[in-house]
């Protein structure tokens, strides 16, 4: 069976793969309340409704984050060597950026969860 | 990475050196202007964006001595608003960022071992750009022409004629000609990081000073480029009466406030990391040891990066916005605290795993950290929507911002100058003044900025030119007064002390703080940086590699020598650093001064409509730019490769990705495209506040259907013509010809839509948009057209060929922009007003 899960890369792009997603997801969150409370649009929503989609957002975008984590946790060895990573070798390069991203994965899911804390406190539009 | 050093003989030596002094040479004479070294560019840099920040400094003591007193007449309200204004303004356009450019430009190629950043040119166009409009908008004020509205320049205040006259018109115009230069320096600094480090500095070496400048580079591509488009709208507006921000025909001031803030708040992590990142290379140096948590920097780096531009609407949380929107934004703002603090922790924990010397530099970084964090402390406060409402407008929010700024950039960056002071001159300044300056600038700062806290929560709002007696203010501000004279009293004996004339030192010491890091190998007499660029295997290689600095400067390592006459670097690999291409980089050139005049004259005859001759700067500006491109771009050199020492031999034209001109070309469209999504952000907003918006009269599908078809028949052209310039020049030629012709006709047809519908952009903002979108398209595509021609041109002088092939290359990654430009353009403009009716 072919895994769904991305083959090992090399390159510095995926350092930004949390990130990336948070800003996706915080711009999703703000262009979609945006557009609800000024145009009442998708016109079959209510607030409830639109809560509930962001939340479906939400946990997508946490999902795509534990996989950036995961995959970040496997190019650091699943934790098999300590930092500081700093061996001028292949190796070392690549454990080090296993690590620096999966702390940045472990950054946006916090600020992923943030952004969505407002979605169960405030209940409409309010002006 | 083991190999053989080779043995030079004295007589080898001196002749290397010789013939590398000779490239590297500094111009004598007033051609001395005409230097591009990064070393040059970096000082004027920096003296000239330290010179603005004390004038804006001098406007704020103005503004202290007017408050002192309730019911003060020292300076007419008028004169006390263009000052404020102007205080803000100069300290962040033309101090606070520039001044990390400068020391960018200056430290990098040493830190990273290389010996020049791969566009010395560009610095040298972005700093006479950056003085030429520094001095335009500073100078104004002594013809009471100083913008008047504040720094962040609200409509409608700011769109009003009456009351804000020529200053706004050069606040916009002055400053966009500065973000010019940002943009260029953001370009020059995450190429130089990503591809010129030297051999063996692989990404998990990098100094930490060039981590953050990175992400602060990519920063400012997608900050800087939303103000330009905003500024576009604001003059739009004020020159041509297009109704952006005038609410009775349609427009919006909020719109403003969102793309003054997108780039805004963003701003200020720009100005505050790469001061966090001179404390991160001064840190380790004063404690002995290595930084701890190298990685935890990264995050804290890339992480505030990120969630800095999650935090703009807090300061609109007082416009009416859902209040659902406001806690997206509190929340990021709450959250951006995580990655600050693991930054200020990092800098604990090495001081204690270390034995700290208190020197100078120590001594004003570890105050700037504690200001710093009393101005985090508030900041969180205000990041609270009802605290908000409370403070907004204060002097809170004055003193906060202060605390933020002064101790988040001002004190780190002079720690850095007193730090770098050995490296640029080879000699050091005064410790004993060095602490007086500290401690008048540490107790002044205090004294000045904490009573506005309090100020502000009785109620004090900003940019009052005065206040009655027994507001219960009179106090608070005298002590404020006091204070602010006291920190002037401090940046002044430092300036003294920069001035002092010093001993020349007997015995030569280039490292005299004992640093880990690279740039402490380099000789400040030599013009050359690095004497042979060393491969690298730590992070801190002086404290690490044994007889590095012996070797580097016995010549034992890459580029030695100078044979071929010419300025070269090395590029290397992104990830490992590994050699891949001897660059060889611009020499001393007029075409950089006169390109930046020529574009300064553009602007400044904008700001006075005198259309003549802002038609004719705009002609000089493409004929330099042609010029300096033609004669010093994508040279065809006399032989493949270059020996570069070692055995190594290089190739010394790369074409596509793996050149450095083309990630150029990818870096400025990523920030052109991001101010053509904040046109697009103008128009979906306009959507939202109005029901009728997109119902109106408007370009018809016809028109834009056509020029989105021809723009991508003229892309695919480019694209053929790339493919056939391999198997040989007539092909490709006829492709260009033909995509220049089908690029004329897009653009004619782009503009027929708005042209043939007779939109009028004066009476709402409807066809104001439209023809700003259709505009933006089109100006695009005429660069396009000039591309395709001068690539034409290049191929009929034979500057061009299928194995040199820059330019075609270069052209069509530009084009796959244009191709998205134009759908995107053509379909919102054509094709979203059926689905949203």
């Amino acid at each position: 069976m072919k895994s769904f899960i991305p083959r090992e890369i090399e390159t510095l792009w995926t350092l930004f793969t949390a990130p990336v997603v948070w800003a996706l997801h915080f711009v999703i969150c703000y262009a979609a309340v945006a557009i609800f409370c000024a145009k009442r649009l998708p016109a079959s929503f209510d607030f409830d409704t639109m809560r509930i989609a962001l939340f479906v957002v939400t946990l997508a975008a946490l999902a795509m984050i534990v996989l950036a984590a995961w995959l970040a946790w496997r190019q650091w060895g699943f934790g098999a060597d300590d930092p500081p990573h700093d061996e001028p070798t292949k190796d070392s390069r690549a454990l080090f950026q296993g690590f620096a991203t999966l702390l940045l994965s472990g950054l946006s899911f916090m600020a992923v969860v943030y952004a969505a804390i407002p979605l169960i406190f405030i209940a409409e539009c309010q002006p | 990475m083991t190999v053989e050093l080779p043995e030079f003989s004295a007589e080898e030596r001196a002749a290397q050196e010789e013939r590398l002094r000779k490239v590297w040479a500094t111009p004598g004479g007033w051609r001395y202007w005409t230097s591009v070294n990064n070393s040059e560019i970096g000082l004027w840099y920096g003296v000239t964006a330290f010179t603005f920040m004390l004038f804006a400094g001098l406007l704020g003591l103005l503004m202290r001595a007017q408050l002192a007193t309730p019911n003060n007449d020292l300076i007419s309200p008028e004169l006390y608003n263009q000052a404020f204004t102007l205080h803000g303004t100069v300290m962040m356009f033309l101090f606070a960022v520039p001044i990390f450019e400068a020391v960018a430009i200056f430290l990098l190629p040493s830190m990273l071992g290389a010996r020049e950043l791969p566009f010395p040119r560009l610095s040298a166009f972005g700093f006479w750009s950056f003085l030429l409009g520094g001095v335009f908008v500073c100078g104004s004020i002594f013809f009471n022409a100083a913008p008047n509205a504040g720094w962040f320049m609200y409509p409608p205040l700011a769109t009003d004629k009456d009351y804000s006259g020529i200053g706004a018109d050069i606040w916009l115009l002055g400053l966009s000609f500065i973000e010019v230069a940002s943009i260029a320096a953001a370009v020059e600094i995450i190429v130089g990081i990503m591809k010129c480090r030297a051999p063996g500095m692989r990404i998990n070496m990098m100094p930490m000073f060039a981590w953050y400048l990175l992400i602060v580079a990519g920063m400012i591509l997608f900050a800087f480029p939303p103000l330009i488009a905003g500024d576009i709208l604001f003059e739009m507006e004020r020159m041509f009466g297009w109704p952006f921000f005038d609410a009775s025909k349609g427009g919006d001031p909020l719109l403003w406030q969102h793309l003054f803030w997108i780039f805004g708040h963003p701003e200020v992590y720009i100005i505050f990391l790469p001061a966090i990142a001179l404390m991160a290379m001064i840190v380790p140096t004063f404690s002995q040891r290595p930084i701890v948590g190298y990685s935890w920097i990264v995050l804290a780096a890339v992480g505030t990066g990120f969630l800095s531009f999650g935090l703009w609407v807090h300061h609109m949380f007082t416009t009416g916005l859902p209040q659902i929107s406001l806690a997206f934004f509190s929340a990021a703002s709450e959250a951006v605290a995580i990655p600050t603090g693991v930054q200020i922790f990092v800098f604990i924990a090495t001081m204690l795993a270390g034995r700290v010397i208190f020197s100078v530099p120590m001594l004003f970084g570890a105050g700037g950290l504690a200001i710093f964090t009393i101005g985090g402390l508030t900041g969180v406060m205000v990041a609270l929507v009802p605290f908000d409402w409370q403070a907004h407008d204060t002097y809170f929010v004055v003193a906060h911002l202060h605390y933020v700024l002064i101790g988040g950039m001002f004190f780190p960056i002079v720690a850095g100058i007193y730090y770098y002071f050995p490296f640029v001159t080879g000699k050091r300044l005064s410790d004993a003044w060095g602490k007086i300056a500290f401690w008048l600038m540490f107790v002044g700062f205090n004294t000045a900025f904490f009573p506005m806290h309090f100020a502000g929560l009785r109620g004090m709002p900003r940019r009052v030119y005065t206040y009655p007696e027994d507001f219960g203010w009179d106090w608070f501000n005298l002590v404020s007064t006091v204070g602010a004279f006291i920190f002037a009293a401090g940046v002044a004996t430092f300036v003294v002390d920069i001035f002092w004339p010093k001993p020349k030192r007997l015995e030569r010491n280039l490292n005299p703080w004992n640093s880990g890091t690279l740039e402490w190998t380099n000789d400040p007499s030599e013009d050359w940086g690095m004497r042979s660029v060393p491969i690298i295997t730590s992070r801190y290689p002086l404290w690490e590699q044994k007889n590095l600095q012996a070797d580097i400067e016995a010549g034992r390592y890459y580029l030695p020598d100078a044979k071929s006459g010419r300025r070269e670097t090395l590029v290397t690999s992104v990830l490992d650093a590994e050699p891949i291409q001897c660059l060889r980089v611009g020499g001393v050139s007029y075409v950089t001064i006169i390109a930046a005049m020529a574009l300064g004259g553009v602007f400044i005859a904008l700001t006075f409509h005198w259309w003549i001759a802002t038609l004719v700067c705009a002609v000089m500006t493409l004929a330099a730019v042609i010029y300096w491109l033609w004669t010093g771009t994508a040279q065809i050199p006399e032989h493949r490769e270059e020996d570069v020492g070692l055995g190594l031999k290089l190739p010394i034209y790369v074409s596509g990705p793996a050149s450095v001109g083309w990630w150029a070309m990818f870096i400025t469209m990523v920030g052109d495209g991001t101010a053509f999504a904040s046109l697009m952000f103008g128009y979906f907003f306009y959507w939202t506040i109005h029901s009728d918006f997109v119902t109106a009269a408007g370009p018809g599908l016809f028109w834009p259907m056509v020029a989105m078809g021809l723009y991508l028949f003229a892309w695919a052209l480019t694209i053929a013509a790339r493919a056939l310039n391999e198997k040989g020049p007539t092909g490709c030629r006829i492709a260009l010809v033909a995509a220049i012709l089908v690029t004329l006709a897009a653009s004619c047809a782009g503009l027929a839509g708005p042209y043939v519908y007779g939109l009028d952009p004066t009476q709402h903002v409807y066809p104001a948009i439209v023809w700003i979108a259709a505009i933006w398209t089109v100006v695009h595509g005429a660069v396009g057209a000039i591309m395709q021609l001068y690539c034409l041109a290049r191929s009929l002088t034979g500057r061009m060929t299928g194995e040199y092939d820059q330019d075609i290359r270069n052209v069509t990654l530009y084009w796959h922009f244009m191709a998205f430009t134009a759908i995107v353009t053509f379909a919102v403009i054509g094709l979203f007003p059926m689905v949203a009716s």
